[in-house]
């Protein structure tokens, strides 16, 4: 016994004493784009819980409703820790257009949106041939997208007058068909049954709840109170659905997810007194960079408070710009043309690599693969800034790049 | 500067646990919904104090272990691990028969054993606090119908009633100690572990991952067979070959969102599900002295494809080929395996399912104490560790090249006080680093657990 108790005492008091200090230490909250906007009342932040383990831990499988048609299993599975997506999750979407102008959506035939894996037992879509544009497209990070929400309609067609006032760039609102279930805030503008869509590459969705519940449709296969119909193969047959009761999933949970992702921080910028990211600000704003890519926005009267009347710096303006024929790929979702793409917000861009396994895939479908590619890419209404940039010395582009990397 | 919210929550799945519906013990890590403080002293240090500190608490652990096992190198034996029992016959190697064994008088025995452990583990500065599980409680029941059948079976209650399984029932009847045929739920020969996984028998809290989430221990199928022992030159050479039911399509069709040979496990031994029966076996050699050495197979179709006579799918098959080592060197004891996974997927059903995955395990386990304490003999104080590492999907990304990942790497130093044989107490700290397919900044993993698990 006293040759035991020795041991045991010193082991038991360095495993305690040690327990803290021999465990991993959570990242800086500036290095990750997940976690809640500071602030949510306790029952908010049950709701932002249930949408979280939605989004970050609910697989689908055969048995729950997954297909029989789909692109992923999870949300998560896009949307790694909140952040961009990596190509071999990538979207196709597709549509049969007349130079640049939509003909025909070929929702009888699969579309907008490919489904390129099936579940045992079923046959994955392939592109019908009548679709003659053929459009890749990366999965976006999902963080901060509340504070886009909450921006009036109304600051979106001032920003499109202003930009036609100065001249450097001509930015559009896409106008949307709202689905059944949108109701609209105080501030949301009608045209014609149609509102501002804000959200996706070509802002073809008005607000959050409809992107999601897009997504659970388009992209896992996953039916819902707001959607109650699988994809389908139209190239085998009409009637393959699977044989799970839908909705495949209630309202409560799509609604939980909708309000996760509003509710999600707005991602942190990092260095921001270090003298080369200083400078590389005023180079982008000297090369008009922020002429598209919005550095300040406001919010409008929110009905989660937290987002009302809130400045943010998202590097957005939320318009259709023309990119130029090296991005057009003749695919339209809407009312845009084919190169027209809503501008991405630049926050978080320099933690793209820790959602995309180490390296970047920028632009719609990941094809830069780094941000000075990503930047020499732009054309169009862009291409005088990517001109400008090719124009700066090395020490500015790499301040510029540095700046970018730490938004 | 303030500490970020980390929202990511996974279930670490460790040894009895990831994946399998009848063993396991998942413990989540939740995020909570404030952001955390952590230990003001921590927080002062700043990063490079914080790494600091790590390092040479990891330093001073792993010096002490180091240190406790060599000042004792001299001073104590291992635990019965170069006995004369091959590990096909760890079932019966159970001290619930051995001891009603004496006197060759035994007709029915019942025994069993129970485990229970504490957890406190942290992901990336993120933890669910403590908490205590009571993972185990097995009973076996024993009999020997005669002079050449005997009876085995084992019902297994996890977490209390959470999970009630008939995990063995099986009839020997013995030709010869060469030929005995094998018929009832059994447990397939996959490995070291499948067959031999009692917990007092280990010396961590947690099961090898390879063995639970690769290899699908626990194991137990529906089938009959042939197995046998044969004596060449002075070793054991250990035969088994066994039909059985045989996985599922859960195999991919599963929550796990990776390829699972665990989630493909049946329910129920009623039928198979594509009426294709696996195929097991393993060969082995045991070294009295040395130990054994073991190389294992088992594969067939695992999903539904026909049904009523109708063709619902292409039959698909999956096979594990296993090699294992349980070795005594000097006081030193090695138990290891490392297995290799095939799965034929479907075509289009997504990259996350790995066709090929492989994992592996090395425990060393090495005595450094041995006394008598409170009137009970020879209590020996192990020094652990184990080192294991799985790849679950071991293939590149059609789109980019990239390697997919889907790893875990894992470190378990770990001490064991075991007052006999049968008993054990266990701690062991862990570590492992998680990746997910895209190879992403690891999820840290860590924590303590304490445990305790004895036959009876």
């Amino acid at each position: 016994m006293g040759k035991v108790l020795p041991y045991l005492s010193l082991v038991f008091a360095i495993w305690v004493s040690s327990c803290d200090s021999l465990l991993p230490e959570e990242p800086e909250s500036e290095e990750l784009l997940d976690g809640p906007v500071e602030g949510l009342s306790p029952e908010q932040e049950r709701t932002f819980l249930a949408g979280d383990i939605a989004f970050t831990d609910e697989i689908f499988t055969p048995a729950t409703g997954l297909g029989p048609i789909f692109i992923a299993s999870s949300c998560a599975g896009c949307h790694a820790g909140d952040g961009k997506g990596h190509p071999s999750n990538a979207l196709t979407r597709f549509s049969q257009t007349d130079n640049g102008v939509l003909v025909d959506k070929l929702l009888d035939k699969g579309g907008p949106q490919l489904q390129h894996r099936s579940v045992p037992g079923f046959t994955a879509e392939t592109i019908p041939k009548e679709a003659n544009g053929v459009s890749i497209v990366v999965a976006p990070a999902v963080t901060g997208l509340g504070f886009l929400a909450a921006v009036r309609d109304q600051t979106l067609l001032d920003l499109v007058g202003q930009q036609r006032q100065e001249g450097l760039v001509s930015g559009e609102v896409q106008w949307v068909d709202a689905p059944d279930f949108f109701q609209p805030q105080t501030w949301q503008i009608q045209n014609e049954g149609r509102y501002i869509g804000r959200f996706g590459k070509k802002a073809a969705a008005i607000n959050i709840l409809q992107q999601v519940v897009g997504a659970y449709k388009q992209d896992m296969g996953i039916t819902s109170d707001f959607d109650t119909e699988d994809p389908i193969n139209f190239g085998v047959s009409s009637d393959q659905i699977d044989p799970i009761v839908d909705p495949e999933l209630p309202a409560s949970t799509v609604n939980n997810v909708a309000f996760y992702i509003r509710t999600l921080k707005q991602p942190i910028p990092r260095n921001q007194g270090n003298p080369d990211v200083i400078s590389g600000k005023a180079i982008f704003e000297e090369i008009n960079c922020s002429a598209c890519h919005v550095s300040s926005l406001t919010t409008g009267v929110s009905d989660i408070p937290l987002f009302s009347e809130v400045e943010f710096a998202p590097y957005t303006d939320l318009l259709l710009h023309d990119m130029g024929p090296e991005l057009d790929d003749q695919h339209v979702d809407g009312n845009e043309k084919s190169f027209e793409w809503r501008t991405p917000p630049l926050w978080g861009l320099g933690l793209a690599p820790n959602s995309q396994g180490g390296d970047f895939f920028l632009m719609h479908d990941g094809r830069a693969q780094s941000i000075e590619e990503a930047i020499t890419m732009h054309s169009g209404e862009a291409k005088t800034m990517a001109e400008a940039y090719s124009g700066l010395n090395q020490n500015e582009k790499d301040q510029l790049i540095k700046f970018l990397e730490n938004l | 500067m303030k500490k970020g919210f980390m929202s990511v929550r996974r279930k670490i799945e460790t040894q009895s646990s990831m994946g399998s519906s009848r063993h396991s013990s998942f413990y989540s890590l939740k995020g909570p919904l404030t952001q955390q403080s952590k230990a003001g002293v921590v927080l002062t240090l700043g990063d490079h104090g914080v790494a600091w500190r790590n390092n040479l608490n990891i330093f001073i652990t792993t010096s002490l272990i180091v240190t406790l096992f060599f000042i004792n190198l001299n001073r104590t034996a291992a635990q019965g691990v170069t006995d004369s029992i091959a590990n096909k016959d760890a079932i019966f190697a159970r001290p619930f028969i051995l001891a009603g064994s004496i006197g060759k008088q035994t007709t029915t025995a019942i025994g069993g054993y129970l485990e229970g452990n504490t957890n406190y583990f942290v992901e990336d500065g993120v933890g669910d606090g403590f908490s205590m599980e009571m993972r185990r409680f097995n009973i076996f029941l024993y009999s020997s119908i005669s002079s050449r059948i005997r009876f085995l079976s084992e019902l297994e209650f996890e977490h209390g009633t959470e999970e009630i399984a008939l995990e063995t029932a099986l009839l020997d009847f013995e030709f010869h100690p060469a030929l005995i045929f094998r018929v009832g739920i059994l447990l397939p020969p996959i490995g070291y572990f499948n067959q031999n996984h009692d917990s007092p028998k280990w010396e961590f809290v947690d099961r090898p991952l390879v063995s639970t989430t690769l290899i699908p221990s626990t194991l137990s199928e529906v089938g009959f067979g042939l197995h046998g022992n044969l004596a060449v030159s002075g070793n054991i050479f250990t035969y088994e070959a066994y039909l059985t039911n045989g996985l599922n399509d859960n195999v991919i069709a599963n929550p796990e969102n990776r390829t699972s040979l665990a989630s493909g496990k049946g329910v129920s031994f009623e039928e198979d599900n594509n009426g294709s029966p696996n195929f097991s076996s393993r060969v082995a050699l045991k070294n009295r002295r040395f130990g054994e050495l073991g190389l294992s197979f088992y594969g067939g179709a695992y999903n539904t494809f026909e049904s009523d006579g109708l063709k619902l799918d292409q039959k698909r098959g999956l096979s594990i080929w296993a090699l294992d080592a349980n070795f005594q060197i000097g006081q030193l004891k090695l138990v290891g395996e490392t297995a290799w996974i095939h799965v034929d997927i479907p075509d289009n059903f997504g990259q996350q399912f790995g066709s090929k995955q492989w994992g592996m395990h090395l425990d060393l386990i090495y005595p450094i104490l041995k006394t008598n304490l409170l009137n009970l003999e020879e209590v020996t104080l192990n020094a652990n560790i184990r080192i294991e590492r799985i790849d679950y999907n071991i293939d590149d990304f059609e789109e980019t090249g990239g390697n997919i990942h889907d790893d875990i790497t894992a470190v378990v130093p770990g001490l064991s006080l075991r007052f006999s044989k049968n008993t054990l107490v266990r701690a062991n700290y862990r570590y492992h680093w998680e990746r997910d397919l895209f190879g992403n900044p690891a999820a840290k993993v860590a924590g303590f657990q304490f445990g305790f698990a004895s036959y009876f």
